[in-house]
């Protein structure tokens, strides 16, 4: 039976110490160029003295379902690949940065070689079976990837027996960026 | 009276930079900037690419990694080995940005030899000649203890047996006094073992855990965090006690955001509270320990209200967490920490830690303390070493009964000192001694009272520039160490080997030591002519060879589950010493007394240090990979604080402490995450050599402005949290109107 695959990602922030180790090997998975990054850390802190709750939150691309920097695209460089990927095609991209306004995540730049760049799910890993290089990397374990219409796969019995949220779910994007509460 | 430097005694030395006489050719090299991207790299799945199996050394943890060179040898990726007990094919993000170090433009490139007042770039054999012959007229003249190896990290192991051949017995490292040493003195003397490292905590099974002051998740040992994540996803219950909201304190159930310096009032009530209303594991005290009637009695004073009154943190707060405690035992842990040089008791509070655990009864069990297994490889069939001389060891241990290391701010005093045994010469390996131990001027006093300071070493630190010989290291990439081997669940031995070749004019700690100890005339304690020779003999004893090492990287070995029911321990009495008759018979508290921190003065803060998750102390701050993310320290300051000294979040101020000490410029984070009282440094920036490109004055330095220190006089650990800071307004007005003319 023909079933299509849709790679998301599902994060425990509970576990998440923030320590960058997935922005480091992303960097160097991807040779993300000196002062740019496709992934990143945010740490939100509530709360006062000594009062305060945490949240460490590895960000990056949403590979949206309703992706807009692909509709912003005008010459058709954003695309979404296989398993509902986002990508852009480098020699379609002219860097106009549509794409980039039109990303309610700030989830992409623009490269120093002219075209706009983001995360890929480490696609070329990905397609040999591997995990992304911030899944593989990091120390906690909390970032977990994969085929989220594989019923035996690890993000579907994730969301199947916990609770999650997306973000800025309600501008209708469709993120596939599954935090777990 | 001018003695000239290499004259023939004691030769007072000055600063030296390693620029100052450089070639040209050289001098351009140290302004190059490093070009985008930091390093190239690239995907492991690209042709060409090739892993190569070793473990880190970027911290102390010693992950296995896999090191990925690509077609043209160049190392552009580092992952954490799959079946590496330690690293579980994940890595922290200091191991990932290992090449920073290798490819660091700015490392030491040739032998120096300081030459009157300037460097002269020399060949290993001149240098080595020289440190040879420098070492012998001491020996003649004072004997072989009067040159102390002064040493950190896996490497240093030839140097050990190079010295030990020699019959020089004095050695020390500081991650004795000014790290480790506290908790493992107070262990020994408890349990008869030390913690060491890696700690035998069972984190992941703990159901309940209390950290006092450790930062795990800022404090990146790869293992523990991968451990402390899985606790925390098995619903492991967590108390944090830290002045500050730590990463950890942000994933606890009970965040106690203690008064600095008053840890042991709030472990000795939670001791009267188990103690007291029976709820301690009795079946382990009865049957394990001694001095329970000892300790009740000594406990009795300190209620919860009391603590309350020391430590702010509400009597039923430590009530529940007591009970939460003993609930869970022995499946509970009350962390014993790694650095835990605080104030000057810490032997002492660890004491308190090392009694609350055994309380529990969680030695040996799931959740507690394992105990591990060593995979068991045969030393290399070495002739004996010669007796060594005793009397620096004994002159210590006068002075720090249970420092089972030498502290080395004690064996710089004493160098400075002149006492016998005279100490004419250090040989320095892996350690930043001006900027990890206080006091660097008395540390550079000391230097100039020495025949011989020798620095083994891979960057150009500011500790480079009062050394006679400076000899460039191998960074962990570029060569073969000794095998680990050490006590973990899984017994297993792991191999580092290079994963490109030396670069540079940089050899291998294996090849300086054997060198030199051909020119000591100690060819019998040489046999082998190189590295792999001698890694081999010794796995060949485990049924092993270098081959099998050096494509697997580890090998690990079948052993039992690491708990027992039985345990043994080490002591004096063969029990748990809740009662210490170590400590009664050398004169200390046999059971902790709590004494109230100084306070500080009025308009002043106390100064707190830590690390942060991308950096290894200072080893790391001139690193091009992961200063991108972080490349100067911020002084963490409570908003309140802030608002009333008028501080904005990333301002830029100076600080002064209590004895006018001013630091450099730092940046300024103000945050709900600290108390009032205090502010937060994280340890390592600030460096003060221009060599540094990447790290010179960036942010500031903890080490200068802990000039207050208290010693332990049990193990000799230095306090570093006897500071006090206070703001430096810079006047802003005329400052800008400087600026406008």
């Amino acid at each position: 039976m023909f079933r299509k695959v849709r790679y998301v990602m599902v994060i425990d922030t509970k576990k998440c110490v923030g320590c960058a180790a997935c922005v480091f090997a992303c960097k160097q998975e991807n040779n993300v160029p000196e002062g740019y990054c496709r992934d990143w850390i945010e740490q939100e802190v509530r709360g006062t003295f000594p009062v305060l709750t945490m949240e460490n939150r590895s960000q990056r691309c949403q590979h949206c379902d309703s992706p807009p920097c692909v509709y912003a695209c005008p010459t058709g460089a954003s695309h979404v690949g296989t398993g509902g990927i986002t990508l852009v095609y480098k020699d379609l991209c002219t860097g106009c940065k549509a794409c980039i306004a039109a990303c309610p995540y700030d989830a992409r730049y623009l490269h120093p070689d002219g075209y706009v760049d983001k995360c890929t799910f480490c696609e070329h890993r990905v397609k040999v079976g591997m995990q992304p290089a911030c899944v593989a990397v990091c120390p906690t374990n909390c970032l977990h990837f994969g085929d989220v219409n594989d019923p035996n796969s690890n993000v579907r019995k994730l969301l199947d027996t916990r609770r999650s949220h997306t973000q800025k779910s309600e501008l209708g994007t469709q993120p596939q960026l599954y935090w777990l509460d | 009276m001018a003695k000239k430097p290499h004259g023939n005694g004691l030769s007072r030395r000055s600063f030296l930079s390693l620029s100052a006489a450089l070639a040209a050719g050289t001098v351009a090299g140290n302004v190059l900037r490093w070009t985008q991207p930091a390093t190239a790299s690239a995907s492991i799945l690209d042709p060409g690419m090739t892993a190569t199996p070793s473990f880190c050394e970027v911290c102390f943890w010693k992950c296995g990694i896999d090191a990925w060179t690509n077609a043209q040898g160049k190392l552009v990726q580092i992952t954490g080995h799959a079946s590496h007990p330690l690293s579980n094919g994940r890595l922290c993000p200091r191991g990932t940005g290992g090449m920073g170090q290798l490819y660091d433009p700015d490392r030491i490139k040739q032998p120096m030899l300081r030459d009157g007042d300037t460097w002269r770039a020399v060949s290993w054999d001149e240098a080595l000649g020289f440190v040879a012959k420098r070492m012998e007229a001491i020996k003649a003249k004072w004997g072989p203890e009067s040159v102390a190896l002064v040493n950190h990290g896996h490497g240093a192991s030839f140097l050990q047996h190079m010295m030990k051949a020699w019959g020089a017995p004095v050695t020390s490292a500081p991650s004795w006094a000014q790290c480790r040493g506290p908790r493992d003195a107070a262990f020994q003397v408890t349990y008869g073992r030390p913690v060491g490292s890696p700690e035998f905590t069972d984190i992941e099974n703990a159901r309940f855990m209390v950290l006092v002051g450790s930062h795990l998740g800022e404090n990146m040992h790869n293992t523990q965090v991968q451990e402390f994540a899985r606790f925390v996803e098995r619903g492991g219950e967590l108390a944090v006690v830290d002045p500050r909201f730590s990463v950890a304190a942000g994933k606890a159930k009970w965040w106690l955001p203690i008064r600095p310096g008053t840890d042991l009032a709030l472990l000795l009530a939670w001791i009267r509270l188990l103690v007291t209303e029976g709820t301690y594991n009795k079946a382990f005290v009865e049957q394990h320990c001694t001095g329970l009637p000892e300790l009740t009695a000594a406990v009795s004073p300190y209620t919860p209200e009391w603590a309350y009154t020391q430590t702010g943190i509400e009597p039923d707060v430590i009530r529940e967490v007591a009970r939460r405690l003993a609930m869970n035992a022995p499946n509970a842990l009350v962390h014993p920490g790694r650095r835990t040089n605080w104030y000057g008791d810490d032997t002492q509070r660890a004491r308190a830690v090392a009694i609350l655990n055994a309380l529990l009864g969680n030695f040996g069990q799931r959740g507690g303390f394992w105990l591990g297994h060593r995979f068991s490889v045969g030393r290399y069939p070495y002739p004996a070493y010669p007796k060594a001389d005793e009397a620096f060891e004994a002159k210590m241990r006068k002075h720090f009964p249970l420092a089972e290391e030498t502290p080395t701010q004690y064996l710089r005093d004493h160098t400075l000192a002149g006492d016998d045994p005279p100490i004419k010469g250090w040989l320095v390996y892996g350690t930043d001694l001006l900027n990890n131990f206080p006091h660097k001027e008395k540390t550079i006093e000391a230097f100039k009272q020495l025949e011989l300071l020798v620095v083994v070493e891979t960057m150009p630190i500011e500790l480079t520039g009062w050394a006679d010989v400076v000899l460039p290291d191998t960074t962990y990439l570029e060569r073969f160490d000794d095998l680990h081997t050490p006590t973990w669940k899984v017994p297993y031995v792991a191999l580092r080997q290079p994963v490109v070749q030396p670069l540079y004019d940089s050899k291998p700690v294996w090849w300086i030591a054997r060198e030199l100890g051909l020119r000591l005339g100690l060819q019998k304690y040489f046999p082998w002519k190189n590295v792999e020779e001698y890694l081999d003999t010794r796995l060949r004893t485990a049924g092993l060879s270098l081959a099998d090492l050096k494509a697997k990287g580890v090998v690990t070995k079948d052993a039992p589950p690491p708990y027992t029911d039985r345990p043994t321990f080490h002591t004096r009495s063969g029990k748990v010493e809740l009662y210490s008759h170590t400590l009664a018979q050398l004169g200390f508290d046999a059971i902790p007394k709590y004494t109230p921190p100084a306070e500080p003065p009025p308009g002043f803060f106390r100064l707190l240090i830590g690390r942060v998750p991308v950096h290894s102390f200072g080893r790391t701050t001139n690193n091009r990979v992961l200063t991108e993310i972080m490349s100067e320290n911020h002084l963490w300051v409570n908003a309140v604080t802030a608002r009333d000294f008028g501080l904005t979040n990333g301002q830029y101020v100076r600080v002064v402490n209590q004895d006018g000490v001013q630091s450099d410029p730092v940046k300024v984070k103000v945050t709900q995450r600290i108390r009032p009282d205090s502010v937060f440094l994280p340890h390592g920036f600030g460096r003060q050599t221009p060599k540094l490109h990447q790290a010179y004055h960036k942010g500031t330095a903890d080490n200068d402005l802990i000039t207050r220190i208290v010693v332990d006089p049990i193990m000799g650990g230095t306090s570093t949290n006897t500071n006090f800071v206070t703001f430096i307004q810079e006047p802003r007005k005329r400052q800008a109107s400087a600026e406008d003319a």
